[in-house]
């Protein structure tokens, strides 16, 4: 049995080169957005904007300027699914379309999906979106075509400054601690780990390096299973048929002449 | 900034929200037909059977509705079948998977009514399918089952709404009983009309709108709990959607309220009605569309 495989992501060595989305649409044969017309974000350098069916990973810029612009840094994330341990898409597919591999991924299984577009409201990462080529949700697969054959996912082998690691879940983590104790040794006191521990999700099997908070990159402070709205909703809404039998009863027996 | 912002929107639009209000109704006339024939008199015959004759063109229209609005509609079948092994496909924890299934078993159901309701009025020459409708032990059978799918099919929406992540849906837990309540007050008000054309008995009608005069009151305080168990999040609504939802709640709600009281019957028994279905329409486009643009 293969052990957990994933990504750790050291954001603060990132140069937005865009490599690595460049060699994820080449490798998975994602087409090109809007039939291939150029179209710009125009508040941005970044105008593949966010992940989608077509975007499997997508290098987020971050500019942040002073009002007078005299100080200013770029914080560059290379984003992608986060192959959640708890993963909500895989929770609420109804086709059974997405599953776990054996290297602890979540795939979509695209001749299986239906596009219902359940699983694109529940991830709480808003990762996945509608190829509107094949007409089915789609998402990174952490290249598992490519992890079968013994190869690394075709964005970590691009990565021209190794911000994009792959390796078993065991691995990575001893990496990112020894890198994270390095940077905050230096000075980087704002450096932590997001989604390397179970308490996110269970764990993300694709985690991250952040300098700041993770609002700033676009990511949920605290991500969430969706099943966790099951039990209450479905006791509220219980609660509203007994109301309504008994509103029945009342309006339908209160009345004269007879049962004739 | 709440968890919920930061997800993508499943673009469900107008086929969705069509597909759920007219699942309130399908489901909502089935249960209230049900209820009806279970605690009523048995002059109400004729509004039991309009009950019945509405629930299932109403779930074949649900099916087709839901059908076309998948992104592979040949596919549909994969809510119910495992596409490589052919066995049953069900997730007990998925709102969708459980609603596909909820939705064939309800059509069934409604079927068997719609049938043993053309049976009785002697519009199908088999007598023997009477058996399939109550009073008929099989056909009480039929209805009390396809009464409790008909109240699943009727608020699940709004449970799948819930077990999503997107803002204003995942936010609260109070949807699929706001679904419900308003597809008991949208179904009482299609039966009211129905029955006003029809010519059925005006008693049989009253206790119609008594019983949707009481869901009214019922369905105003489900939308001011789910207002303010909202939160802070409700601010996302000082905008036209929650403009829309307050006339919904003043035109849908308190308007019919008020034209219950009138003494003429075209106010009570088709304005009155016609203004509680298009509120219960604006309800679903609401939720739908403010959370779909955030």
């Amino acid at each position: 049995m293969p052990e957990p495989m994933g990504f750790f992501t050291d954001t603060t060595v990132c140069i937005g080169c865009k490599a690595c989305e460049v060699a994820c649409k080449e490798w998975n044969q994602l087409p090109a957005a809007n039939g291939g017309v150029r179209t710009l974000s125009g508040n941005s350098y970044d105008n593949t904007r966010h992940l989608d069916g077509i975007h499997w990973r997508h290098v987020k810029f971050i500019e942040q300027f002073s009002e007078d612009r005299r100080q200013g840094r770029w914080l560059m994330m290379s984003d992608v699914c986060k192959h959640c341990v708890r993963a909500g898409c895989l929770e609420v597919c109804p086709t059974g379309a997405i599953i776990r591999t054996e290297f602890d991924t979540v795939v979509i299984q695209s001749d299986a999906c239906n596009g219902c577009r359940d699983c694109i409201g529940a991830c709480p990462f808003g990762v996945i979106d509608i190829n509107p080529v094949s007409g089915t949700a789609q998402k990174c697969t952490l290249c598992y075509d490519r992890m079968k054959g013994g190869l690394e996912p075709a964005c970590a082998k691009a990565c021209p400054t190794e911000s994009i690691n792959f390796g078993t879940i065991v691995d990575l983590k001893k990496m990112a601690q020894a890198r994270l104790g390095r940077l905050q040794h230096a000075g980087e006191r704002g450096a932590y780990l997001y989604g390397a521990d179970d308490t996110m999700l269970g764990g993300l099997n694709s985690f991250y390096l952040l300098v700041d908070k993770p609002e700033v990159y676009g990511l949920p402070p605290d991500p969430r299973i969706p099943s966790r709205n099951l039990k209450p909703s479905a006791l509220w809404s219980v609660l509203g048929a007994v109301a309504i039998t008994l509103t029945s009863i009342v309006s339908f027996r209160k009345r004269g002449g007879g049962d004739a | 900034m709440p968890n919920t912002f930061f997800t993508a929107s499943p673009h469900w639009r107008w086929l969705i929200v069509a597909y759920f209000f007219l699942g309130g109704l399908a489901g909502g006339s089935y249960f209230l037909a049900t209820l009806m024939d279970l605690f009523g008199k048995s002059r109400d015959r004729r509004l039991v059977g309009l009950g019945y004759l509405s629930a299932f063109p109403l779930v074949c229209l649900c099916g087709l509705v839901l059908t076309v609005d998948l992104g592979r509609p040949e596919r549909f079948w994969h809510m119910l079948v495992q596409s490589e092994t052919f066995r049953p496909m069900i997730k007990m924890y998925s709102p969708m998977s459980v609603g596909a299934w909820a939705l064939l078993l309800f059509g069934g159901c409604a079927f068997l009514s719609f049938v043993a309701v053309l049976a009785e009025r002697g519009w199908l020459a088999w007598p023997l399918l009477r058996q399939l409708g109550p009073p008929a032990f099989v056909g009480r059978l039929v209805t009390v089952i396809g009464a409790l799918l008909g109240f699943y099919v009727a608020g699940y929406t709004g449970v799948l709404l819930a077990v999503t992540n997107r803002p204003i849906w995942a936010d609260t837990t109070l949807l699929g009983l706001s679904f419900l309540i308003s597809a008991a007050s949208t179904s009482a008000a299609l039966l009211i009309l129905l029955g006003s054309w029809g010519g059925v008995s005006s008693d049989g009608i009253q206790a119609l709108e008594r019983f949707d005069g009481s869901v009214l009151v019922l369905e105003a305080l489900a939308i001011a709990a789910l207002v303010a168990s909202l939160g802070r999040i409700a601010m996302v609504w000082l905008n036209g959607w929650g403009l829309l939802l307050a006339v919904m709640v003043l035109g849908g709600i308190a308007l019919p309220l008020y034209l219950r009281r009138l003494p003429d019957r075209a106010s009570r028994w088709t304005i009155g009605p016609l203004l509680v279905l298009l509120g219960g329409l604006i309800l679903r486009a609401v939720i739908i569309f403010s959370s779909d643009r955030l």
